[in-house]
């Protein structure tokens, strides 16, 4: 009997960075910004992303939106009223999407055509963890946090905030009664991605807004 | 809970290459896993043997070589590696950094092969004795 070492040095999630890779390239040759908004389940994030639809259309961008569940197509009928095209990817129990449901779903999506997108927004399952590891090709990730949730979620979840490009806390109207300490909430997301762009939001009144349609038309620009 | 996942990335990756060598047994796959992988190591051993149940990888033991964060630090221009996860600061000059060096990995470094000498039964094949009884 021998012993035999094989050296692989192959990444686990090889076959998905390379559907991403592929994405991606598709992506930006179409010159559509694609965004992956993550968050815990209940931050906002289909509020945030109906305000951001709604909002992108009056301006006459064309938007479009993949949003993930486990089950149910209820949050894309309620992005759907925006006016944009949105299609639900159900994951059965998975709890992340992955670059090849994605890939899948572009394409089943007859509808629409990227090169016609300005913006593509991929809201993903409600966690914290399993997104982080999986690239779905996207330009920009965002991680969002609302204010209700505590200001040490970045130091739980460091994987997913040290790999975003940008943060967005949503609710900020309730941040007097929650006793949310913001500047607390800032050092802790800037201690795990120095530098990173925050955004102070609510879908309620619309507060913070209108730096983000900055951020999103200023990164469009360079699509 | 995306480790079972992640295991059965392992086990598709790992039989593939294993493929290339007929008649081996994988005895050990080695991991390296970043701290910022979002993977939890107690979760993947736990998933392992599920994982490989019924595969060619069936009973090859996990080694996973959990690597800490390395920061390149545009102050002081020194690659630094820090403790845990909870502050990218410099350690050497106290400023945050951004430019991660390492710490996101989750690759497949190696995998052990048993493999039969020349003339030798393959391994785990049932010997002649066994077939009769």
């Amino acid at each position: 009997m021998t012993t035999r070492i094989v050296e692989l040095r192959r990444g686990i999630l090889k076959k998905n960075d390379e559907l991403a890779a592929g994405l991606r390239q598709r992506f930006t040759s179409a010159g559509v910004l694609v965004l992956n908004l993550v968050s815990s389940p209940g931050t906002g994030k289909t509020a945030f992303l109906e305000l951001t639809l709604r909002e992108l259309r009056s301006r006459g961008a064309k938007a479009a939106a993949l949003v993930g569940d486990l089950e149910t197509d209820n949050d894309a009928r309620r992005l759907a009223a925006s006016g944009v095209p949105v299609r639900q990817i159900n994951t059965h129990g998975i709890c992340h999407l992955d670059a090849e449901m994605v890939t899948k779903h572009i394409e089943e999506w007859k509808e629409v055509s990227l090169a016609g997108l300005d913006y593509l927004f991929i809201e993903n399952v409600g966690n914290l963890v399993c997104p982080s590891s999986y690239d779905l090709g996207e330009r920009i990730r965002v991680a969002l946090l609302s204010v209700t949730e505590g200001e040490d979620k970045p130091l739980k979840y460091p994987g997913l905030f040290n790999s975003s490009d940008a943060a967005v806390i949503t609710k900020v109207d309730l941040a007097g009664p929650c006793g949310f300490d913001r500047d607390l909430a800032l050092k802790n997301i800037n201690e795990i991605r120095p530098g990173i762009r925050i955004f102070e939001t609510s879908a309620k009144t619309v507060a913070g807004m209108d730096e983000w349609f900055a951020y999103l038309a200023e990164k469009a620009q360079l699509s | 809970m995306h480790e079972l996942s992640i295991a059965a990335s392992i086990v598709e990756a790992v039989t593939e290459s294993a493929s290339a060598y007929p008649g081996a047994r994988v005895k050990e796959v080695r991991l390296r896993v970043g701290a910022l992988a979002s993977v939890i190591e107690d979760s993947l051993q736990f998933c392992w043997e599920l994982a490989t149940e019924g595969s060619p990888v069936a009973g090859a033991k996990l080694v996973i070589n959990m690597l800490p964060v390395i920061l390149h630090c545009d102050a002081c221009g020194m690659d630094s590696q820090i403790e845990g996860v909870q502050s990218f600061r410099c350690p050497r000059c106290g400023e945050l950094a951004a430019d991660l060096r390492q710490g996101r990995e989750l690759e497949i470094e190696s995998i052990e092969l048993e493999e039969p000498d020349a003339g030798e039964a393959p391994v785990g094949a049932p010997s002649p004795v066994e077939e009769h009884l």
